[in-house]
């Protein structure tokens, strides 16, 4: 029997649909997650969503966020989520490059704006790895349902 | 009475007009329907925020466990994010917000500061002598979540520093396109009602057996400041519908106003003309009857 698996950020529905297992960031570090599964709360830090479903594996990236848990549900909240599909490759690669740049030019370490730059930085770098890791192997997948 | 040229003048000024409100009204009118999709898109996140929020703070005896939900035993001091508009143009829009503000808040017995979204709204607040802690103006047309969540941070971070007591939060309600109501709501303590009838021998079980990880504190402390700035997102995104609601209900008004008077321009100005093409024929006819009376005399 397959889980319900939402994954919303604070301006969209990412994704909604059934799933056989979910693979989640957790805080703690890195749990997958089965039907029947116990009621659960975590944190989430940056990194890879995966939501398998019959054979298929979907991937997302998100910037950190919560994880509830039910028996039959497993709902995401992210504060940034994406497939990985829809990640514009260029665009990632021209902010990490912006974000390189600002950090080699040397902000004074531990004010706001020197945690920003590295936090952009962070996620430009899982955005482009997640594309080189999993992008390739989206493209034999069929597409994915309509919600 | 003008002349014959300048009421043409007047006329043509007037249809101009009429144009360019009707512009503005028709572009307000496709930013409504854009601002109201994107209230909905934030709705399935703050549901489930929610959700998880009186989940854990609901408990019995759990009504302390942050600071953020605690409530402070005396107020000292209360900040008012203030959302407004940072154009004009758009009827009472930004005037019933500030009005709003000052009946709720002129009257506190204790200090009350203001953070301004809106260029409108603090110029209104600066000119009824208001002490303004930020503002932010010159948002985006779309604003994402990413440019207006350094508002919840703020609050947050102005509370738990101890500066003020409560936060509130003044925005514009969107009931309907004719419709907008300005609204105050309570941003922190976030209050979670913990609902009485649902502490039955089932959820007081069920709550017991959730794992936490890490413990629900942490938790709390991830979710609550992005509830917070998630609700004032919300609150800009409802506002921005009303105000190009307000805007494009104005403009219509604009139109009709100038319809109207080009109407009543135009029957002066025929009105202007038949009268002086009747004395031109009544001067001939006048030039022709003494010209008859001056040749049969002779």
């Amino acid at each position: 029997m397959p889980i319900r698996c939402e994954i919303v950020s604070q301006d969209r529905m990412v994704y909604q649909g059934e799933a056989d297992m979910v693979l989640l960031p957790g805080s703690e570090g890195m749990m997958g997650i089965l039907p029947d599964h116990a009621p659960l709360l975590t944190t989430l830090k940056l990194g890879v969503v995966t939501v398998r479903i019959a054979g298929r594996e979907e991937y997302f990236t998100i910037a950190g966020g919560i994880a509830e848990v039910q028996p039959d549900q497993v709902t995401i909240l992210a504060d940034a989520a994406e497939n990985v599909r829809e990640i514009d490759v260029e665009r990632a690669e021209a902010a990490r490059r912006r974000a390189e740049e600002m950090l080699a030019k040397g902000i004074p370490h531990d004010t706001d704006a020197y945690l920003a730059v590295e936090a952009a930085l962070r996620r430009s770098n899982l955005r482009l790895d997640a594309v080189k890791r999993y992008g390739k192997r989206d493209t034999t997948l069929p597409s994915r349902k309509e919600e | 009475m003008s002349s014959a040229r300048e009421m043409r003048m007047r006329i043509r000024s007037v249809k101009n007009i009429a144009q360019v409100t009707r512009a503005l009204e028709a572009v307000s009118a496709s930013k409504v329907r854009k601002a109201m999709a994107a209230v909905q898109a934030t709705r399935p996140y703050a549901t489930k925020a929610w959700q998880v929020l009186t989940h854990i703070a609901g408990q019995p005896g759990k009504e302390t466990l942050h600071p953020l939900l605690t409530r402070r035993a005396e107020v000292r001091k209360t900040l008012v994010v203030v959302i407004s508009g940072d154009r004009g143009l758009a009827g009472a829009y930004n005037a019933n917000i500030i009005r709003f503000v000052s009946q709720h808040f002129d009257t506190s017995p204790h200090p009350v500061v203001y953070v301004a979204v809106g260029r409108k709204g603090r110029d209104m607040l600066l000119r009824r002598r208001k002490q303004i802690i930020a503002e932010f103006s010159n948002l985006p047309a779309a604003p994402s979540f990413a440019d207006v969540s350094a508002i919840g941070r703020l609050a947050v971070d102005e509370f738990l520093r101890g500066e003020v007591d409560e936060v509130w939060l003044a925005y514009t309600d969107f009931v309907n396109i004719v419709k907008q109501e300005p609204v105050l709501k309570k941003l922190l303590p976030l209050e979670v009602h913990r609902d009485e009838r649902v502490e039955t021998y089932e959820t007081v079980h069920l709550h017991a057996a959730y794992i936490y990880e890490p413990e629900e504190r942490q938790i709390l402390d991830e979710i609550v400041p992005r509830f917070t700035a998630l609700q004032v997102y919300q609150a800009i995104l409802e506002s921005l519908a009303s105000e190009h609601a307000a805007r494009m209900v104005a403009m219509r008004n604009a139109t009709d106003n100038a319809v109207e008077l080009v109407g009543y321009l135009q029957l002066m100005y025929n009105k202007a003309r038949q009268q002086s093409i009747t004395n031109d024929l009544l001067d001939i006819a006048g030039g022709a009857e003494a010209l008859a009376q001056a040749m049969s005399q002779r």
